[in-house]
């Protein structure tokens, strides 16, 4: 082996200094100064310089290394490629921004103490980069398991509320589920070698049959971690609970580490061996944006509205790997590279934004101590930073140019008008339906976002808590600003990073755009005849526009402005509680897809004193999926339940039998 | 881009942002025609323009900079907008810079910023105003992209312009897709600029509105300003119907001043006659209940959808 880079050495740096800054936070766990002023922005440098050196690295070759660490006959192995650098740069440029934020977020007397918090959120952030540098299964789901169990820790961080407490059961009963299926998977992966090194996955032979099997249990897993309907069900449910930047490093990274794993297993492990495949990941996918989306725009509580509004773009990842799965396995390498980079692109997208979006909703719950859309409004004019750098986030996960969303929606389109050329007679007419589709989402999700917004930001407070919110502290507005300024550059700027994404899609499809992207300012995926996009030259036309427009007028008439009440259409009695609630303003997409949804509605009648409107809306999933698999389980357990006799006496019994069984086995 | 190409392009946005509230003037003077009326005549939207602006803006205490901030962002994107159209010729520097995506991505932002300066101002028509508008939108937006999909799958490309060449100099064949394409375009076209059956842009009866609740509260230059864009936003999709579908007179891909010239006689004379049409269905419909609203958007949703599937059916 070569001598390692001292790049590779510096990525490995970074999760061992979170992992001490967390250790670090718990001795004077209570001191707001030192955990938060001190601890989480070191946390947050860390990440930074993990994004630089990954960034800096990602043309680099491929480093391997094996630790002195792990088990006897399986030392940990670490790959860093182009892939792993990539899902780095996500979490050190992610994280940084979430770090900034969380140093003026958190504060003493919120459930569990600040050090101890601090502790699981670097614990978090260091297996999160464990996950994408491990190079063996091993590693790999020590890295997985921690992950998933400091989440839980932190999303429970309220622990006293029996809902909270509930959500993280919800939350950690899934991920375990999803860790079975990658185990099983690895299980079937090294065929029979009992090799557990991803060079030996790499290598091995299985038949379709098995290689169907691992991408199954896999798609099944790393689904469960990312959100994939059906099972989807833990998002809503935690993110809620979650202190805001949690939910932030868990929608805008953890997600994408499972997308990361999707990558991993199908693209490098099992070289893509079957075209359906992608069919199957793409009519999942396309099916979760949809529910997201449809889903997003009835909710009501601002981050079971974010949560679901994840799912939606889990969707659109999933959607896009799946195409580039189809383009692959029939060796149509440029396009194949095409969706990939729209994938990796919206990973990032999403990354950026929802943290963004999420975390404005922690300085909102922080000022008004509400979650409820129908509470808030009109802060816009009380929290201006918040307002105006969540706007940006807004339109980002909106998919409006000039903005990043924009630019892989975009892609993702273009990848989709090539799939009539697919040799294949039944795909190539149902798949450009799939585009269709995308295009719908993509409007649902401009509706859920000017719900999101205009309910809580525009209008007037419709609670007193509203109109005596306070904006964000400094280090808050950093954070959302380094966020904020991420998207608009990922927006205006594409064709860089895309030139740098070829390095990850030559390294996992052979293929790239990289001769197509020719001019800074243009991008041209495919040929410049065929498609081309400047958000650079729009941004400045925009902007030169809206100058032009706004001085013209000035200069030709007048600027004058006369302040007054709003018309109220000869209505004298106009209150800010007749402004549309979140429950209104969803009504429209409730009625039209109205099969998507189990309603349960109670309406006051003329007579009722102290009239009352109640509306459930709920999942179909939870009763015809969840609910009898709990019943059974519940029922299998009261079963077991009779080998509990509760005396020391049958225990010693039962412990006597087993070691009797095990020695008639052994002999 | 060499001289005369940005001259092109300038005077295509020049004359269209001048040219666009004559259509609109003519339309409404076609609908009284229809109806029996006089009418204002054809200059009536110049005038009402000009009026606004001389006027002071009222604005509400409490509107926020992005109310006012809305609607120069309006006008703005619909003058880029009618920068990518080939309306009278093909010669578009800028459409490079955003294609027809690209395009559906600008009347989704600005439809987006409307709608939050409608609910800004906080009061019950503003919202629903909100909402309605982006019911109607988010059903049409995807209508007019398949519309664009099927347009793109027969010239291999997203670029408006190169589109419009493909189209303009095919062989005089009947692509059976467009004419599904053309349908869902035409239903579009009626949603997405407040027209009857969808919407009634001469209503003042509140509970109806949908375009009109969401600008209210906007008076003199906003008002004039919103009221310029709606009139460029409706001249920019009838000559994108125009450009798609009745393709003949345009200038595809010459540079010669004699066909320049002669493309904008012609183009009027289109943008005429689809001016009649379009007063013409608004004098036979009535406008749906808003209930109905998806169910109209969603016929014209799965028309462009067909387009589609004829197209890779057929190949054509």
């Amino acid at each position: 082996m070569a001598d390692p880079n001292p790049l590779l050495y510096a990525t490995l740096l970074v999760p061992v200094a979170w992992v001490a800054i967390g250790l670090l936070g718990l001795v004077r766990g209570r001191s707001v100064l030192w955990v938060g002023r001190t601890l989480f922005p070191l946390g947050a440098l860390a990440g930074l310089a993990l994004g630089l050196v990954a960034l800096a690295s990602l043309g680099a070759p491929t480093e391997s290394l094996t630790l002195p660490l792990g088990l006897a006959q399986l030392a940990f192995h670490i790959r860093l490629d182009a892939l792993a650098r990539f899902f780095l740069l996500l979490i050190g440029f992610t994280s940084t921004g979430i770090g900034v934020f969380s140093a003026g977020y958190f504060r003493a007397g919120e459930g569990t103490a600040p050090g101890l918090l601090c502790l699981q959120y670097h614990v978090f952030l260091a297996s999160m980069a464990v996950v994408v540098i491990a190079d063996d299964a091993y590693l790999f789901l020590v890295a997985w398991e921690t992950m998933a169990l400091s989440s839980y820790f932190l999303v429970t961080t309220q622990h006293r509320l029996p809902e909270i407490r509930r959500a993280g059961f919800i939350y950690l009963l899934i991920a375990h589920l999803g860790a079975i299926g990658i185990l099983l998977c690895f299980g079937v992966m090294q065929a029979g070698n009992w090799q557990f090194t991803f060079d030996a996955m790499r290598a091995a032979q299985l038949t379709p049959v098995w290689a169907s099997t691992a991408f199954f249990l896999a798609l099944f897993g790393f689904g469960a971690k990312a959100g994939l309907v059906p099972l989807h069900v833990w998002l809503p449910e935690a993110h809620p609970a979650a202190p805001s930047p949690v939910s932030a490093l868990m929608s805008g990274v953890m997600l994408e580490i499972a997308v990361y794993g999707v990558l991993r297993v199908t693209f490098d492990l099992l070289h893509v061996q079957l075209w359906w495949w992608g069919l199957v990941t793409l009519g999942l996918g396309l099916f979760t944006s949809l529910f997201g989306a449809v889903f997003a725009a009835v909710q009501t509580d601002m981050k079971r509205l974010l949560a679901y509004s994840s799912i939606e773009n889990i969707g659109i990842l999933f959607l896009g790997v799946g195409l580039s799965i189809i383009f692959h396995a029939f060796h149509m390498s440029l396009l194949a590279a095409l969706a990939l980079a729209a994938t990796l692109y919206h990973c990032l997208n999403h990354a950026l934004s929802k943290s963004l979006l999420f975390l404005s909703t922690g300085s909102v719950l922080h000022a008004t101590r509400e979650r409820s859309l129908g509470k808030l409004g009109g802060l816009i004019h009380r929290m201006p930073w918040v307002a105006w750098l969540a706007l940006v986030g807004t339109l980002a996960i909106a998919g409006l140019p000039p903005l990043n969303g924009f630019v892989s929606e975009w892609l993702l389109l273009q990848a989709f008008l090539f799939t009539p050329d697919l040799p294949h007679s039944y795909v190539n007419m149902l798949l450009p339906m799939g585009a269709a589709a995308l295009a719908l989402v993509a409007a649902l999700a401009a509706y859920v976002m000017v719900k999101f917004y205009g309910v809580i930001f525009l209008g007037q407070p419709r609670e007193r808590a509203a109109r005596e919110a306070q904006d964000c502290g400094r280090l808050e507005r950093i954070g959302l600003l380094w966020l904020a300024a991420g998207c608009v550059l990922l927006g205006i700027f594409p064709v860089p990073l895309l030139a740098l994404l070829n390095n990850v899609s030559r390294g996992l499809l052979g293929a790239s755009l990289g001769t197509q992207l020719q001019h800074w300012w243009l991008l041209t995926p495919i040929a410049p005849e065929r498609a081309s996009y400047s958000p650079v030259v729009f941004m400045l036309s925009t902007v030169v526009l809206v100058a032009a427009v706004v001085l013209g007028v000035r200069l030709f008439y007048h600027g004058r402005i006369r302040k007054a009440a709003p018309w109220g259409c000869g209505f004298p009695l106009l209150t800010p509680r007749m402004q549309d609630t979140a429950e209104g303003f969803g009504q429209p997409i409730r009625q039209i897809f109205e099969p998507f949804f189990r309603i349960q509605r109670a309406l006051p009648s003329p007579f009722d004193t102290s009239p009352h409107y109640r509306v459930r809306v709920e999942d179909h999933f939870w009763y015809a999926l969840y609910a009898p698999i709990a019943g059974l389980v519940r029922r299998i357990s009261s079963l077991a339940g009779a080998v509990q006799q509760g005396r020391i006496s049958v225990y010693l019994l039962y412990s006597f039998l087993t070691l009797i069984a095990l020695l008639a086995f052994v002999l | 881009m060499n001289i005369t190409t940005l001259i092109t392009q300038l005077t295509e946005v020049i004359l269209a942002v001048i040219a666009a509230p004559l259509l609109m003037g003519w339309v409404n003077q076609c609908r009284s025609w229809l109806q029996n009326r006089r009418g204002a005549g054809m200059l009536q939207p110049y005038r009402q323009i000009r009026k606004l602006f001389h006027k002071d803006a009222v604005i509400a205490a409490h509107a926020s900079p992005l109310f006012r901030l809305v609607p120069y962002v309006q006008f703005a994107s619909m003058c880029l907008a009618a920068a990518i159209i080939p309306s009278l010729w093909t010669g578009l520097p800028f459409a490079v810079a955003a294609d027809t995506i690209a395009l559906v991505g600008l009347f989704a932002t600005a439809r987006v910023f409307l709608a939050l300066a409608a609910m800004d101002i906080g009061t019950a028509f503003g919202s629903m105003g909100a909402r309605r508008e982006m019911l109607v939108g988010f059903l049409a937006e995807p209508a007019l992209l398949m519309v664009f999909f099927t347009a793109s799958l027969i010239s291999h490309s997203t670029s408006l312009p190169t589109i419009v060449e493909t189209l303009a100099h095919g062989r005089l064949a009947i692509y059976p897709s467009l004419a599904f394409a053309g349908v869902a375009f035409l239903m579009v076209l009626l949603a997405e600029n407040a027209r009857i059956p969808v919407d009634n842009p001469a209503t003042h009866l509140e509970l109806t509105m949908i375009h009109e609740a969401t600008v209210l509260e906007y008076s003199a230059r906003h008002l004039a300003l919103i009221e310029w864009s709606v009139a460029l936003k409706l001249f920019n999709y009838t000559c994108i119907g125009l450009a798609l579908f009745l393709p003949w007179g345009l200038a595809a891909g010459t540079h010669s001043p004699g066909d320049l010239l002669l493309a904008i006689p012609i183009t009027g004379l289109k943008l005429l006659v689809a001016g009649f049409g379009l007063a013409l269905i608004e004098s036979l419909n009535a406008k749906l209940r808003i209930f109905r609203a998806p169910e109209f958007l969603a016929t014209a949703f799965l028309l462009a959808v067909l387009g589609l599937l004829v197209h890779l059916l057929l190949g054509s």
